[in-house]
């Protein structure tokens, strides 16, 4: 197995060339992902290695892709669909909550539908408006979806992967802050990341620190802030369905907890969090938990944007501020 | 923007011989049968509604002839996605009567047992026109020899995922036969305040393919002109959208009284075109019914359906059901909660026989 450096776009892009590949029903629809490559470019390459059959650029219609990708889902395709923007994915809510979510349960497991939403999300690259939001809050309250986020190239092809195969219909949100932030080494060929288990960052005694996507990073580069202090960073990759374990875990151990997400804080994913440790490690806390979110505003156009999002100063403030309760 | 009309067997019994399609007395009984137990599904659905013992209903009275006669232009093997009132098109589809009062008395655990390429009701209106078209779109990727037939009513031309499938079929030449009951209201609203086109058919043309009307109450019409959609769908002639134009006899559903928002004499009008009573007189005409067959045939369906009733009747959901089917495998919060509701459960019980 060769490794190379690769960003989170190309590492996507790899994911989908081999399952592709290896995969004569797996697909990608969307617009502009054929013949232009994606607007990210996250499908360049595709159209002209596997041609406009299985790399299909569709009319400008969120909900048309999805509510057609379920029809393809349940006669045995694997639909890789791209949403644009995260911000034109509420099209689609009406499919998902009513449709693909529910087929295996409505039909009692005569139907399933293994479709992938690929959409990327998030701010911090002075886009247009409905073009910096993090909405995946929306996808974890829909029984029956997964929702997946990566943060890095390594966990986006390893977990993409995953989704393609997982006979579940899966949100794949794709932090576009970390499209090309950086590289690292990305093995070619085989390997997966499984959904539903979060990553232990780094190991630590004090405190518990969980985010997913971009604000991973933002919460390393907080942790630099407060090198004194020992830190257990925790990555969810995959939002839902949740297994706590490894936050309760972490929180048994630590006593105390700060939460970074840029979706809006109320009911925010970490409002959830914080009901889990309540229900099984509330006797362990030594401080109440604390959230470091987008505030309850639509996320603002890019002269105010910084702001809006949560920075490694801000976490760093909030680690010192439950570390010293 | 016109689009043509077609009818074969008039409300009197008569017929166009110049259009008659050929069918075998077998076919024929086999239609007018399965008209009649349609009808007397949905009938006893509204009596067990009636006393408690079924959910909300919406019964398909006069649209037996659209259900029925597209569902026999399909082949087992062609994909059928229904809305929620193609109780006749189940029917001839092989679904055990049954497993549908099963579902309409309130369990999803009617579709355990569903026959293959028929998927389970669609609720919200239009929803299910694009997964007809996902699923004939993937039938031509794959080179696969069917078609893919989605009903909704006249209603859902006024929602996006209908327009949208559509335009998807048009563009890809989808397999797909768009059937359209126009039963002239979607719940209060009646057919001329949904669209200010002048027909719901013309719709296709917008779409780049074509878009056909038919006597909705004409089983030979609805049947032909299905069968001839499907068999271009089949051989690469892309999508069409049948408009049937017929009435809904009842109540929108068992939650509504229709006498609000339409005309008795409007009621009183359609009933001279019943689409059953018509293919008796055509059958009779022909000599292959009569009143004898006919009793018997009754006798013979009201057993049938009581049967269904009383086996529906009997069945006790699985609660274990509620958890099982929301992913392939079960999650850890989804086990957590099961057992807590299986503890609640077993703590009533135990409190109960204690």
């Amino acid at each position: 197995m060769s490794l190379a450096k690769l960003n989170m776009v190309q590492a996507i892009n790899l994911a989908l060339f081999e399952e592709m590949e290896k995969d004569p029903t797996v697909l990608v629809m969307g617009e502009d992902v054929g013949v232009d490559g994606g607007v990210f470019r996250v499908t360049e390459g595709l159209y002209d290695k596997f041609g406009s059959d299985r790399v299909i650029d569709t009319p400008l219609a969120e909900s048309g892709i999805v509510g057609t990708a379920i029809g393809m889902a349940v006669s045995g395709l694997k639909p890789v669909a791209e949403i644009q923007f995260e911000g034109f994915s509420y099209m689609t809510i009406d499919q998902l909550a009513a449709h693909a979510s529910r087929i295996r349960y409505r039909s009692r497991g005569t139907y399933h539908c293994p479709l992938v939403i690929r959409a990327p999300y998030g701010g911090g690259v002075k886009a247009l408006e409905h073009h910096s939001e993090a909405v995946a809050t929306f996808y974890i309250h829909i029984p029956g979806l997964k929702v997946v986020i990566p943060s890095t190239p390594y966990d986006a092809k390893g977990l993409l992967i995953s989704s393609i195969r997982d006979p579940d219909p899966v949100m794949f949100f794709e932090p576009k802050k970390l499209y090309r932030a950086y590289k690292e080494e990305v093995p070619e060929g085989e390997y997966t990341v499984p959904l539903g288990v979060g990553k232990k960052i780094t190991e630590g005694e004090d405190l518990t620190l969980i985010a997913w996507g971009a604000m991973v990073r933002v919460c390393q580069e907080a942790m630099e802030q407060v090198k004194d202090l020992s830190v257990e960073l925790i990555d969810l990759r995959t939002l839902s369905p949740l297994d706590d374990r490894v936050i309760i875990d972490s929180v048994k151990k630590t006593g105390r907890a700060v939460i970074v997400h840029e979706e809006p804080r109320t009911l925010g994913f970490g409002a959830e969090i914080i009901a889990r440790i309540n229900e099984k490690a509330l006797l362990s806390l030594e401080a109440p938990v604390k959230r470091v979110t987008g505030f309850d505003v639509p996320v603002p156009l890019p002269r105010l944007e910084d702001y809006y999002l949560p920075n490694a100063a801000k976490v760093a403030d909030a680690i010192k501020e439950v570390a010293a309760f | 923007m016109s689009v043509d009309w077609l009818s074969i067997l008039d409300a009197q019994g008569n017929v166009d011989e110049s259009l008659e399609p050929e069918l075998d007395t077998e076919t024929l009984e086999k239609f007018y049968r399965t008209m009649v137990l349609t009808r007397m599904y949905d009938d006893k659905a509204l009596k067990l509604q009636r006393q408690g013992r079924m959910l909300t209903f919406g019964s398909s009275l006069g649209q037996e002839a659209t259900a029925v006669g597209s569902a026999f232009a399909m082949k087992p093997d062609d994909w059928f996605f229904p809305a929620f009132r193609e109780h006749g098109v189940q029917i001839a589809r092989g679904i055990p009567l049954s497993l549908l009062y099963i579902y309409w008395m309130g369990s999803e655990d009617a579709n355990l047992t569903l026959p293959p390429k028929n998927f389970p009701v669609a609720i919200p209106v239009s929803t299910q026109v694009l997964h007809a078209v996902g699923a004939a779109w993937a039938a031509k990727l794959k080179k696969q020899n069917i078609a893919s037939v989605v009903y909704f009513g006249d209603g859902a031309t006024s929602e996006g995922d209908f327009h949208e499938g559509m335009n998807f079929a048009g563009v890809f030449k989808t397999p797909t036969v768009f059937i359209c009951q126009n039963n002239q209201y979607a719940i209060s609203l009646p057919r001329e305040k949904q669209t200010a086109s002048k027909t719901l058919a013309q719709k296709a043309l917008a779409y780049g393919f074509e878009g056909i009307q038919v006597d909705g109450n004409d089983i030979l019409a609805v049947y032909s002109v299905t069968l001839a959609a499907l068999e271009k769908a089949r051989s690469g002639g892309g999508p069409t959208m049948i408009e049937c134009f017929t009435y809904r006899m009842g109540s929108h559903t068992t939650s509504d009284d229709p006498t609000r928002y339409r005309q008795a004499a409007e009621v009183e009008e359609w009933k001279k075109k019943d689409p059953i009573k018509r293919l008796r007189i055509y059958l009779e005409k022909k000599g292959i019914w009569d009143q004898s067959r006919e009793g018997a045939m009754i006798k013979e369906i009201t057993d049938e359906v009581e049967k269904a009733v009383k086996e529906a009747e009997s069945y006790k959901p699985v609660v274990e059901n509620m958890f099982k089917y929301v992913y392939a495998d079960m999650p850890l919060h989804l086990k957590e909660q099961m057992d807590e509701l299986q503890g609640f459960i077993s703590k009533r019980r135990g409190d109960e026989s204690g």
